[in-house]
């Protein structure tokens, strides 16, 4: 025993010789840091780390078979999927580490901001962090595209859009990023070259300098409140703080870190394991029109923004917003490089995260839901349902009728199935005279497209006459007052009204 | 066989070396003469460097250099006599420029409007907002984005949602009885694939649009645009 600790110590010894590198490493990793710092809120960078490992891992594996080439691409995903042993696993543990790693990035970057920790001296390490962010994102958009399926092609048609939009030189960028005129094999080629060669390249330079710069200027101790801190003398304060209560990274700090991240990689296993691999869905076939793209869960929000703005702020928000957002982002430690560090102390801070916080759950939300979207094939799919057409004239119910054929149903919902673009037409009748109802039918306004062209009269009159029955029960249809109430059969649930006038 | 001997500590660098002063010292007369050849040797570094950019630089940006339009040719999308008037039908081509890898991704699809005046328009697939492809609604006659709503009139002007102009429209004309199209690049706003309307947002629009159209006009078959 005492003979292989010998033998072992000169292995050691022997290496140490001809690379020095063993006892930096040693030194790197015993390093002190502030007891304080051994804390569980510090666990998220490794966890980061090794999920970037495992990223590069899995996808070494999966290069091995993925063919990055437009016509072969779908064909070798599926194969992997079900030709290969554990291909899906080894797909499903890409996919998933994926999403890991961005939730994760984000729980490391608002613990740093809420921790202060970017603050003097640590500047660069946050800017180089926002850049890793920037990386990961760039990985996960690029990571979409080769699952080559309709959302990774239509994807890449929303990514030349928003390209195209750049004033001047809009054409040759989208030209650029499709590497030719159309979304096709140049494009695949050119984004697996991103995903696998410089991206990574990048990514793996940069948590370089990140490592580097916490070993350099050492974890950020817990903050206090009240304990500012300051140029002039907080690096004597760290290193008095390191002096008193300091304890080595490895093992005291280093194995909150290695729990977590094992937590971590069996979650990604775990989620991998019942929850299986990201598509691919439809085969990238551009003559496919029946097709409903989506992004991937975390671009889910941007794609629910580009739903809300107004046509006109598109292109500068598309243009001006992540500018700004990077820019702030960047600059942060450079405006903000001194004072407080306890969240308790910046109540500014907290806002801030708990504002974004919510707005990109919100938006995701929305993302997920995407009740902007026409129902496609609502028209075709999902009947009145037959309360809504009880008791009603025939008139009234050709009405319901061609409310189903003329696609009225994609955009809005009755008895809760349809669409959501437009409003519920269950009352629709208590909010809007048979006037109005004309108007807006035949005119459109207010995100509705105008149907004077697909409607003739008599279609008008009995989409009008069926819409007057939607109201609540004992309730009465909207009438224009200027025309004067008029005694009505209120126990009758079926408004008996005819032409367009709102009452009888 | 000699046994081998016990390793020793290598000494420090600066040891075996000397110090940066003392080499300097040592060297005094042929300092300057160096100095200059390692300067010479950068500069001729820089200048290897330059003439290497220029392939590097042109391969890259290659996709980026092509004339606007240059990818464009006619392509026949079928006989008239396969587009009912009255009605609007997808129809497919091969994109004129395709690279042996594209498989599936070098077809693509225009919706052709045969209108009741006998007149043709042929529109892009993509949306006019970020290119998702809309569908043609017969019975209520409208385009229908299935991203974001985006909606369009029969004749493809925009009816409503977030795109801020019409669909896009490729140049057409018909030759011997097939309804030709001028085609070849995915439509967005800024690389559109035809004539049509000017964008409404001004800082898109397409230098190269009205040129193109000086040229198609004198030709034997003008576009027929209504």
């Amino acid at each position: 025993m005492k003979d292989l600790k010998q033998r072992g110590l000169r292995i050691f010894q022997w290496f140490e010789k001809r690379t020095g590198l063993l006892k930096p490493l040693e030194e790197m990793a015993r390093h002190p840091t502030p007891s304080s710092a051994a804390s569980w809120w510090y666990v998220f960078g490794s966890a980061a780390m090794v999920l970037l490992i495992m990223q590069v891992m899995t996808g070494i594996l999966l290069a091995l078979v993925y063919s990055p080439s437009a016509s072969n691409a779908y064909a070798s995903l599926q194969f992997i999927n079900h030709n290969l042993r554990l291909g899906w696993f080894l797909r499903a543990m890409h996919g998933w580490g994926s999403d890991f790693m961005i939730a994760i990035v984000l729980i490391h970057m608002m613990q740093v901001f809420l921790f202060g920790a970017y603050k003097y001296p640590r500047e660069l390490t946050w800017i180089a962090g926002v850049f890793l962010l920037l990386l990961t994102l760039g990985m996960a958009f690029t990571g979409q595209v080769l699952r080559f399926d309709q959302d990774a092609y239509w994807g890449l048609g929303i990514g030349a859009s928003v390209t195209s939009r750049i004033p001047f030189i809009g054409a040759p960028m989208v030209h650029l990023l499709l590497g030719g005129p159309i979304i096709g094999g140049a494009t695949l080629s050119r984004f697996f070259a991103l995903h696998v060669f410089l991206i990574p390249a990048l990514l793996l330079a940069f948590v370089g300098l990140h490592l580097l710069m916490v070993l350099r200027l050492g974890i950020n101790e817990w903050p206090m409140p009240g304990r500012l801190v300051r140029k002039s003398d907080y690096d004597r304060n760290y290193v008095a703080l390191t002096k008193s209560t300091g304890v080595p990274f490895v093992p005291d700090a280093a194995w909150k870190d290695a729990v977590f991240a094992a937590v971590i990689l069996l979650a990604v296993m775990a989620c991998a394991f019942f929850f299986g691999p990201f598509g691919p869905g439809g085969q990238p076939d551009p003559t496919i029109i029946q097709t409903v793209p989506r992004p991937d869960f975390f671009f889910l929000w941007l794609y629910a923004v580009l739903a809300f703005l107004p046509p006109e702020m598109e292109t500068p928000a598309l243009l001006i917003a992540p500018v700004a957002i990077v820019g702030g982002l960047l600059l942060l430690p450079l405006i903000a490089g001194e004072g407080e560090k306890h969240w308790s102390r910046r109540p500014v801070a907290v806002l801030m995260v708990t504002l974004i916080a919510v707005t990109l759950g919100t938006f995701t939300h929305l993302g997920l839901h995407t009740p902007w979207s026409p129902a496609m094939d609502s028209w075709s799919s999902d009947p009145v349902p037959a309360s809504f057409v009880e008791h009603r004239t025939p008139l009234e119910r050709r009405g319901a009728l061609l409310l189903q054929q003329k696609q009225c149903r994609n955009c809005h919902s009755i008895g809760g199935v349809g669409g959501r673009r437009g409003p519920a037409l269950d009352a629709v009748a208590t909010e809007m005279t048979g006037d109005q109802i004309v108007r807006q039918i035949l005119q459109g306004g207010g995100n509705m497209p105008a149907y004077g062209k697909a409607l003739s009269p008599e279609e008008t009159t009995a989409i009008t006459q069926y819409l007057r029955t939607l109201r609540g029960p004992g309730l009465r249809p909207a009438a224009d007052a200027s025309q004067g109430l008029q005694p009505q059969n209120a126990s009758h649930p079926v408004d008996s009204t005819k032409g367009a006038s709102g009452a009888p | 066989m000699s046994k081998p001997t016990e390793e020793t500590p290598l000494p420090a660098p600066s040891e075996w070396l000397g110090t940066t002063k003392e080499i300097e010292d040592a060297h005094t007369s042929a300092t300057s003469r160096r100095r200059f050849l390692f300067k010479m040797a950068i500069g001729l570094n820089a200048v290897v460097g330059a003439i290497l950019a220029v392939p590097i630089v042109g391969f890259l940006l290659g996709p980026a250099m092509k004339k606007e339009g240059a990818e464009d040719k006619w392509i026949a999308l079928g006989a008239v006599d396969s587009f009912p008037i009255g009605e609007t039908r997808l129809a497919e081509y091969v994109n004129p420029i395709t690279s042996p890898s594209d498989g599936d991704t070098a077809k693509t699809v225009a919706w052709v409007r045969h209108a009741d005046d006998g007149t043709f328009q042929v529109f892009a697939i993509n949306c006019a907002h970020l290119g998702c492809p809309v569908r043609w609604f017969e019975q209520s006659k409208l385009f229908l984005c299935p991203c974001h709503g985006g909606a369009y009139y029969a004749d493809g002007s925009r009816a409503s949602g977030p795109p801020e102009r019409g669909l896009f429209e490729y140049l057409h004309r018909i030759e011997g009885g097939n309804l030709m199209v001028r085609a070849g690049q995915l439509p967005t706003l800024s690389t559109q694939a035809c004539a049509g309307k000017a964008p409404l947002v001004g800082i898109a629009a397409q230098p190269s649009t009205p040129g193109l159209l000086a040229i198609q006009a004198p030709a034997a078959a003008p576009p027929e645009r209504s």
